[in-house]
């Protein structure tokens, strides 16, 4: 399982490092998704600092969505699926290399915004870098859940419309808890509850992933 | 003969149950002393919200499992996931209606992001997006797996859901019906009252399910006879 | 080749998707170390009965061995058995030739050293380091069959191996498929027209409406 996983996520990451999307697509939106925050805000709240953790993964929630699709679609062609499914792959190493790779894609996307955070949206330079344990592992589920809702509304073949609803509601309390602990580590607060909800989501995104992506996938 | 008869008094029971709550609920019980005749959401708030959250949600998970383990798979349970998620959804929105019928007047407002109205909300964009993957797939078992496991993961997510907004911001009213020491807070004729609603509320859930059932089962019916018709079809080709 | 004799048995199997019949009831068996062909005009089934044969869709009714695996049964241990070459791409387009097969090499825990070699044989070794969605359509065929070589698989399925293929390409699949049914595996070949490939094929199944109508040996 540990090999596959290794194997699906250096394949997923080179092909990302190839094709560059994260760079010249998915970035782009995703900074200019906090400068639009900072407009709606309007010119008397646009650089307040209360609101940053909050925009800061809405936006993230939204790149999110771009890239377990684009995750899924690097998969998502017929012929591609059925030889790489005569490969044998273990299910649970697929999900979990798949997982990571989307992880990692996450935080170096994470590490950008939040630099945007601290320039666009005035978030605090010190309370943001102690912000980034919980980021990390708030985006971690992310992924996790993203990947199984990614394969569940189609694996890049469904409706691009399918995944949104199926996931946000998921996404919801991971808002929640990354906006707390963001919060809490800019303005102080107890943070204990916010890990909790987010090392609770990844596990259980992680167990469920690896006992059903195989139902998944034969499907 | 005893199933025949429960099916067939079924109905009547869930109908008669209710009539009794609304009477009891309007006429017969007294107003709260603090809250007056708002106090009389009580009768319906708590047991369509038992419904929506735990009743017919479980129903769906349950079933979905069940579908899920290659011992118990079957169309029935596939079936029975996907009717009590839809009367789920119907139960969501009057959960969300009568609590805001009661948040208006009391919070000034029809929606204060309370906790629980809040996770209530959530838990209703989860059926909406079961039922749209349901839409989106035309293929039965392959609908039937990944509906399952959107189910499971909605399961999974209400714990989630509900400490993440409890601790966010809580607003709501307070246990209504028990003190933290598990004894009624409600007595007399008012707990009787909740009791008849919550078992009016309960039997409707499995008549609306039974009936709902019912038309998904006449449905794969007409599916099956035109997929032989499409079959006989699709073997003329081969003949011609 | 490394895996027991493979042999397909089909008793009235029928496959429904998205309620649409794709086959409505073939009945065909293949002896292992065969080449069969299987032909028809579009839409007549041909790509579904390979799909069946390698695991890709399910069996709706009727009953199928395939290598061993009953078609009720496991198919992710069917889809380890057999070769799969499909008409439409079949890779990671922004992966290289190399990359491609570096890749289902691992994954089939065979030594990375093979790839050079398979590519030598498919006449690709100079478009190794190419982006695949570089190649023509035909260097695409050619990167399959290497996947294939990687995979030795006891049953090939070639789902119309010779579009988008010049008269070079299609003499080069003819050597290749006679080799590997000499080797000892099972090749089933869909293709429109018979004429080219039953230079080798001793057996010739046609499909129409999703049935068997037609079998010549």
């Amino acid at each position: 399982m540990i090999r596959t996983a290794l194997l699906v996520a250096a394949k997923d990451l080179r092909i990302e490092r190839r094709s560059r999307v994260l760079l010249w697509q998915v970035l782009p939106f995703g900074v200019m998704a906090l400068v639009l925050s900072g407009l709606a805000l309007g010119p008397t709240h646009a650089g307040h600092s209360s609101a940053g953790p909050g925009l800061f993964y809405l936006v993230m929630l939204l790149v999110a969505l771009l890239m377990i699709n684009r995750s899924q679609v690097i998969e998502g062609t017929p012929g591609t699926k059925a030889s790489v499914a005569t490969l044998g792959l273990d299910p649970a190493g697929v999900f979990l290399g798949k997982a990571l790779a989307l992880a990692v894609e996450l935080w170096l996307t994470g590490l950008v915004l939040l630099g945007g955070s601290v320039l666009v949206l005035h978030t605090a330079l010190v309370g943001t870098l102690s912000a980034l344990p919980s980021v990390v592992v708030t985006l971690a589920a992310l992924a996790a859940a993203g990947t199984l809702y990614g394969a569940l509304s189609g694996g890049g073949q469904g409706p691009a419309t399918l995944l949104p609803v199926l996931s946000l509601p998921a996404f919801s309390p991971l808002l929640i808890a990354g906006e707390r602990s963001f919060s809490a580590a800019l303005h102080g607060g107890g943070l204990w509850r916010w890990w909790l909800i987010s090392l609770v989501a990844l596990v259980a995104y992680l167990g469920v992933g690896i006992l059903l992506y195989g139902v998944l996938e034969e499907s | 003969m005893m199933k025949l008869l429960s099916q067939r008094l079924l109905g009547p029971v869930t109908l008669v149950l209710l009539a009794l709550t609304f009477w009891f609920g309007l006429w017969v019980t007294p107003p709260d002393k603090i809250q007056g005749n708002l106090a009389r959401l009580l009768y319906v708030h708590p047991a369509i919200a038992w419904v929506a959250l735990y009743l017919s949600f479980g129903t769906a998970t349950i079933a979905s499992a069940l579908y899920l383990w290659k011992r118990s798979r079957s169309v029935v349970m596939d079936r029975v996931a996907h009717c009590a998620v839809e009367v789920s959804l119907v139960f969501i929105v009057l959960t969300l209606i009568t609590g805001s019928l009661w948040g208006r007047p009391t919070w000034g407002v029809w929606w204060a992001w309370d906790a629980r109205l809040t996770s209530t909300a959530i838990l209703g964009v989860f059926a909406v997006g079961y039922l749209a993957l349901r839409r989106a797939n035309d293929d039965f078992e392959q609908r039937a797996r990944r509906s399952a496991v959107v189910a499971i993961l909605a399961a999974i997510n209400v714990p989630i859901i509900h400490f993440s907004v409890q601790w966010w911001k809580t607003l709501h009213q307070g246990a209504s019906v028990f003190t933290p020491g598990g004894n009624f807070k409600v007595h007399g004729v008012m707990l009787t009252t909740l009791f008849i609603s919550l078992a009016a509320f309960t039997l409707l859930f499995f008549w609306l399910l039974r009936a709902r059932y019912r038309v998904e089962v006449l449905r794969d019916e007409r599916q099956r006879v035109s997929l032989d018709e499409a079959l006989a079809q699709r073997r003329r080709e081969g003949v011609h | 080749m490394s895996s027991p004799s493979p042999e397909v048995t089909l008793r009235d199997a029928v496959v429904l998707v998205g309620g649409f019949p794709l086959l409505s009831g073939v009945n065909l068996e293949l002896a292992p170390s065969s080449l069969t062909v299987v032909t028809g005009a579009n839409g007549a089934g041909k790509t579904s009965l390979l799909r069946l044969l390698a695991g890709l869709v399910a069996l709706t009714s009727g009953a199928g061995v395939v290598a061993g695996v009953d078609l009720r049964g496991d198919l992710r241990e069917l889809r380890r058995r057999v070769g799969w070459l499909g008409h439409e791409g079949s890779f990671y387009d922004d992966l290289s030739a190399s990359e491609n097969l570096v890749f289902a090499a691992k994954a089939l825990e065979r030594p990375t050293s093979e790839v050079a070699n398979v590519l030598e044989r498919v006449g690709l070794a100079s478009r190794a380091t190419t982006s695949t969605k570089q190649l023509s359509a035909g260097q695409r065929r050619r990167l399959g069959l290497a996947w294939l070589l990687l995979r030795r698989p006891a049953l090939w399925l070639l789902d119309e191996p010779y579009a988008s293929l010049d008269d070079e390409g299609r003499t080069f699949f003819d050597q290749l498929i006679g080799d590997v049914v000499a080797g000892g595996a099972t090749v089933v070949v869909s293709a429109h027209d018979p004429l080219r490939s039953s230079e080798l094929a001793p057996r010739t199944v046609t499909l129409a409406g999703g049935l068997v109508v037609a079998d010549r040996s």
